[in-house]
């Protein structure tokens, strides 16, 4: 019998505190182990701290107390340059996309590189041949036509924008991807394109995807693991098929949702 | 009967009523002061009429013009340097005084600095300039330079500050620098509002140019005064009828620049 040998997590987070206000936690010691590949989902009724610990990762949230170890250094801990180099490794996609509104497509999506490229070359948007190269080739892969490139952001729609924002988090060649609520803001149909192409990607591309969000069938459907949080707690950490009604119950509070 | 005793729909704001009754007395306490009374106010209409009678027709003579033209080319430049150097400057002081930027030291000294800006009139500051540095358009250029900083760093400083906070964390979010966020996130939001301040200022850099020679700034204000004092009403005409149309022209300008950057 050979057991595989554990996959290296890429991130470990232990013991997380955040107090927005002392004495009142939104985070209570939390303690998680993201592994290499696919999409996590973290559910959890609002106000549950979902957006908090998503924004501790990249430490636009400062948590209060405990350790986020990534590439070997403790993100909690990091500041000014140490915390941008890290930065860089890890991509973020937002619920209301936070495109730059009066920017084109190919200017949002080559921000992606905006840690790695020196500020004349961005004031004069001579990014690098290879950067631009693969910025079309991402519009691309994200399922949008490469003519898009020179339109403004302002002009798409809700789904275009985040397959937008979802190529500017790729652009960075991240090591982890954060999406906060990458579906809230989209109908329905869009909701399960978007999902399935961030599904996609973290498999060809074996990026982990930490994604918070409120549908819980979309979470089962393309997550491969799903952490339920209720109080600032996991409550639920396993795989999506042992996801019960009584554990639903307890995550959500009462059962007339079910 | 039952009316009575239900609140009053419409209760006196008695603060409101006391500061109107105030403003009413201090408007008759000052207008007695002042000496102004309606006899007054007639008879300087009839002066006003023939002054107008006696600016018509304007003065055409080429040795006017020409001394004209100099006047009205030269509060041109004025205008023109005093916007270039004037918003070049205010950029930086703009963002300097934005509180979601700038740390707290370094937004309230620059917002100190734009207050002193803006506390004097440009003549006054033309006045100091004078002294400064001499006669002639020079002074005039700092002066108007001054006041350009003080209205256009002031309201590019309030534009920065609205500006989409979530735009600029997610840029942040990449790993950007400072300066890199400034160019991807910032400047692309805050560009056309302040495109649209430096053409108003401008605008009305070409009103004050006309201005600020009356103290010797330099530009077309010194042949207006001497105008106005050699009681040459219809040279006056023919120069004020010139800013008119300069005024004109600028506004038509100004709409196509903002167009351009949208």
């Amino acid at each position: 019998m050979t057991q595989a040998a554990p996959l290296k997590a890429v991130l470990a987070i232990r013991h997380l505190r955040k107090e927005y206000r002392p004495g009142q936690p939104v985070l209570k010691d939390i303690s998680l182990d993201i592994d290499g590949r696919g999409l996590t989902a973290i559910i959890g009724p609002s106000g549950t701290g979902k957006s908090t610990l998503i924004r501790c990762i990249n430490r636009l949230v400062d948590p209060t107390a405990g350790e986020i170890m990534f590439e070997r250094q403790d993100l909690a801990r990091l500041s000014g340059q140490d915390l941008r180099m890290a930065r860089r490794r890890i991509g973020m996609v937002f619920q209301e996309y936070n495109l730059v509104e009066r920017l084109s497509v190919i200017e949002n999506v080559l921000s992606g590189r905006l840690g790695y490229v020196p500020a004349w070359r961005a004031f004069l948007r001579k990014f690098p041949e290879e950067d631009v190269t693969r910025a079309f080739d991402l519009i691309d892969a994200v399922g949008l036509n490469q003519d898009f490139a020179t339109r403004r952001a302002d002009a798409l729609s809700g789904g275009q924008r985040q397959r937008v924002g979802i190529a500017r988090a790729i652009m960075q060649e991240p090591a982890l991807v954060l999406a906060d609520e990458p579906t809230s803001s989209l109908d329905p149909k869009t909701s399960v394109e978007i999902m399935e192409l961030l599904a996609e990607i973290s498999a060809r591309r074996d990026v982990p995807i930490i994604v918070n969000i409120h549908n819980v069938d979309l979470a089962r459907r393309y997550a491969g693991r799903i952490i339920g949080m209720t109080g600032g707690e996991v409550v639920y950490d396993g795989p999506p098929a042992g996801l019960t009604d009584a554990d639903l119950k307890h995550i959500y509070g009462g059962e007339d949702f079910l | 009967m039952s009316a009575i005793d239900r609140p009053a729909a419409f209760p006196v704001n008695w603060p409101a009523r006391f500061a109107w009754i105030g403003l009413a007395l201090y408007t008759a306490y000052a207008t007695s002061i002042l000496n102004l009374t309606w006899a007054r106010f007639l008879t300087g209409l009839d002066n006003g009429a023939k002054f107008l009678g006696r600016m018509f027709p304007p003065n055409m003579a080429a040795d006017k013009l020409d001394l004209i033209a100099v006047g009205m080319v030269e509060s041109i430049q004025i205008a023109v340097l005093a916007t270039f150097f004037g918003v070049l400057l205010s950029m930086p002081l703009g963002l300097a005084g934005a509180r979601n930027l700038a740390p707290g030291w370094l937004s309230w000294s620059a917002r100190g600095l734009i207050a002193v800006f803006r506390s004097f009139h440009p003549v006054i500051v033309s006045i100091l300039f004078v002294k400064a540095v001499g006669f002639g358009a020079l002074a005039g250029i700092l002066a108007l330079i001054v006041s350009s900083m003080g209205f256009v760093s002031k309201l590019f400083a309030e534009v920065v500050e609205e500006m989409n906070p979530k735009q600029v964390e997610a840029v942040r979010a990449t790993g950007a620098s400072f300066w890199n966020v400034l160019i991807m996130a910032v400047m692309p939001q805050v560009m056309a509002r302040f495109v649209g301040l430096s053409v108003y200022q401008l605008d009305s850099n070409l009103r004050n140019s006309t201005m600020v020679g009356i103290v010797g700034g330099g530009g077309i204000g010194a042949p207006l005064f001497t105008a106005y004092q050699r009681f040459d009403y219809d040279v006056v005409l023919t120069i004020l009828l010139l800013i008119i149309a300069l005024i004109m022209l600028t506004e038509l300008v100004s709409g196509r620049i903002r167009r351009i950057f949208q």
